[in-house]
């Protein structure tokens, strides 16, 4: 089975069928693309900066003061989603057709990371409603789109992916959540588990087992299911290591019936929707990640100058300026392989190689700039009323969802292979 | 209905911390970050506002300074501003000139109200608003914490913070108003305005075409950070409180 995950996750066409909705070179995940090869620029538009500097305005206004309070009480941050949302910086990348902004994945990056910078729990609170979206915007009809798509832009409403189960992440081809056609309908039943957003969802996109003797690339369906529909049954909220705002579920499905109209594309093409999703959203992740670092950076860098021993400041002890400079690597590097692999599909090319690297990456950095930072911080570093324990809780997480940093190896490797062959 | 010319300035961001340049002539700007000056927000926020009840029919924006101006213009376009005048200049002018290119583009425009910031966090002059008006020959409602139109089109009453508390007092238009802190909170642009607002336009006119007569009768000599704050003392009693404050000559 993971053989077949990487196949559909190399840049091998063959194995692919190419949707032909949102990702064709045609009509681009972005609003905007360059046409004419200009080179290189490692520069933001004006509009980009702006974007950068609204949501780092708020990520320091909103979030960061109140990081701690939700990551203590779990409590689901539905004020500041709320206040997020008023301003566009949630749904970005729902198309103008169906009320958004339509934003390719750079323009996300740029507010995911300023976001994930005041809080990650918070940060992957609003990053579901991108996961959940993206395979409706890849595959839904017009009236899918319009109903599912345009409420998260009429209000402050969540939406989640539900595909991970008890007894499969990495291996989603050994889902066992089943969908039975019965008339005009679908019956389904299955118990899903780490849904993020979960309990606070309107709606989940869902895959499903439809046929079980076909090979992965045949044999899921995907569905858009509606919280309020019977059978569906939420479990409680789960706590976890880190990202404590975030709302992590299971959710178990009995004899929950779907009508055939909210069926997400073609039967046994499930798999392949579900996974296209991650094209777009590992970059986001990514881009999550590095901004979790940076906090880091910034927290140690700032305590460094002001914490002393041995007559002078932390700073200037080379051991820590170097975690300092290390910490610098990782972060300028993990961004830029971010930004590439953003940049591929809004160029409107298959970025899944690039959308690993970047993934892979930024998640190590993470995890190593906090351990880092908590390490600058020393026996402070170690306690709740420093703010740096909790990013090392926090960035734990993203070496493993979105794809662990086992799938994402795999993915590239299988790439580098399939390229030699 | 009213027209409002709000100005802004682009300053070096209230949390950079300012170093002196080697030639103590002004301070560090290569590579530092530039925002909209605090006070000019409020200002902006003020005038949208006023739109947004219904009193303003169009909100000008304005600003002198070099071609990087025209993001500050677009911030205040994304914050509500319809449009935007940028006279473009790389030169540093004084409050008086400053006020001069403002009361030639009032006289072209024919705004009944001009609400600027009280001072730009730079120079902290606070002297453009009240030199405008002088040379409009308009009255002014300066550190204005609170703005109700009493009649539209006709009266404001403004609330003013000096140093004896508060000042109300009432304008008729056309008039020049400054903002103070406690005026309001600005808003956070939204992410749709500020697409929006790359299609509001902004018309560039360079300094020596706006035709006024300007002198520098300023002339910087010396910028130097201030002295560094020498330690304090810690007294273990009240009375060595006393006695050491009477010893400085305090008491």
């Amino acid at each position: 089975m993971l053989h077949r995950l990487a196949r559909y996750s190399s840049s091998h066409q063959r194995s692919v069928p190419r949707l032909n909705s949102s990702y064709s070179s045609k009509r681009n995940f972005s609003a905007s693309t360059t046409q004419e090869h200009t080179g290189v620029s490692f520069d933001l538009s004006p509009q980009q900066l702006e974007f950068q500097q609204l949501a780092r305005k708020f990520a320091q206004e909103e979030i960061v003061p109140k990081a701690a309070h939700h990551d203590r009480t779990g409590e689901y941050p539905q004020e500041i989603f709320k206040k997020a949302w008023e301003l566009g910086l949630a749904n970005t990348h729902v198309p103008p057709a169906y009320g958004g902004l339509g934003l390719g994945v750079f323009d996300g990056a740029l507010i995911s990371e300023e976001i994930c910078y005041g809080c990650s729990g918070i940060g992957t609170a609003l990053e579901g409603n991108g996961l959940a979206s993206a395979p409706v915007i890849i595959a839904g009809t017009e009236e899918q789109k319009k109903k599912y798509l345009g409420p998260l832009i009429e209000s402050p409403i969540q939406a989640a992916y539900c595909v991970t189960e008890p007894g499969a992440g990495s291996d989603v081809a050994g889902l066992k959540t089943k969908a039975v056609k019965k008339g005009d309908k679908w019956v389904v039943n299955g118990q899903k588990m780490w849904i993020t957003n979960g309990g606070v969802a309107n709606w989940y996109f869902l895959l499903a087992r439809t046929d079980d003797t076909a090979p992965a690339s045949k044999g899921f369906t995907a569905f858009i299911v509606e919280r309020e529909t019977p059978g569906i049954t939420v479990g409680r909220k789960e706590l976890n290591m880190g990202q404590r705002a975030s709302d992590t579920r299971g959710i178990t499905f009995e004899d929950v019936v779907i009508p055939d109209a909210n069926r997400l594309g073609e039967v046994g093409k499930g798999f392949v929707i579900a996974m296209k999703a991650f094209d777009v959203t590992r970059p986001l992740v990514g881009a999550g990640a590095v901004g979790l670092a940076r906090r880091a950076h910034e927290e140690a860098a700032k305590y460094a100058m002001e914490r002393k021993t041995m007559g002078k400041a932390i700073a200037e002890h080379q051991a820590v300026s170097f975690i300092l400079a290390d910490m610098a690597i990782g972060i300028e590097s993990a961004r830029l392989a971010v930004w590439k692999a953003c940049k591929e599909i809004d160029l409107g090319r298959r970025n899944t190689y690039y959308a690993a690297i970047a993934k892979a990456l930024a998640a190590d950095v993470a995890n190593k700039c906090a351990t880092d930072a908590v390490q600058v911080f020393g026996g402070n570093g170690f306690n709740s009323e420093y703010p740096v324990e909790k990013l090392m809780r926090d960035a734990k997480i993203y070496q493993i969802y979105e794809g662990t940093a086992q799938i994402q190896r795999l993915i590239i490797s299988r790439h580098i292979l399939d390229n030699l062959k | 209905m009213v027209k409002v010319l709000v100005g802004v300035k682009r300053v070096v961001d209230y949390a950079v911390k300012i170093r002196v340049r080697p030639d103590k002539l002004g301070v560090e700007t290569a590579n530092v970050k530039f925002s909209m000056n605090p006070f000019d927000e409020i200002a902006v926020e003020e005038a949208v506002r006023m739109k947004e009840k219904g009193y303003v029919k169009e909100i000008i924006g304005l600003s002198v300074g070099p071609k990087q101006s025209q993001e500050t213009l677009r911030t205040a376009m994304a914050m509500g501003v319809d449009r935007s005048i940028h006279v473009e200049t790389d030169k540093d002018l004084v409050p008086l000139s400053v006020a001069k290119v403002f009361k030639a583009i009032v006289d072209k425009e024919k705004p009944n109200l001009v609400i600027l910031g009280k001072q730009a966090i730079d120079d902290d002059s606070n002297q453009t608003a009240q030199m405008l008006a002088a040379l409009l020959g308009w009255p002014q409602a300066v550190f204005a914490s609170k703005v109700e139109v009493i009649e539209a089109d006709g009266k404001l009453k403004v609330t003013r913070e000096v140093d004896g508390g508060l000042e109300v007092i009432q304008v008729n238009l056309p008039a020049v108003v400054s903002a103070d802190l406690r005026l309001n909170e600005p808003r956070f642009a939204t992410l749709p305005n500020i697409m929006k607002a790359k299609k509001k336009p902004i018309v560039t006119i360079p300094l020596p075409e706006v035709g006024v007569q300007l002198k520098d009768h300023l002339e910087v000599l010396k910028v130097v950070e201030p002295p560094v704050r020498p330690p304090g003392i810690k007294v273990e009693s009240v009375d060595e409180l006393v006695k050491k404050l009477k010893e400085k000559g305090l008491l």
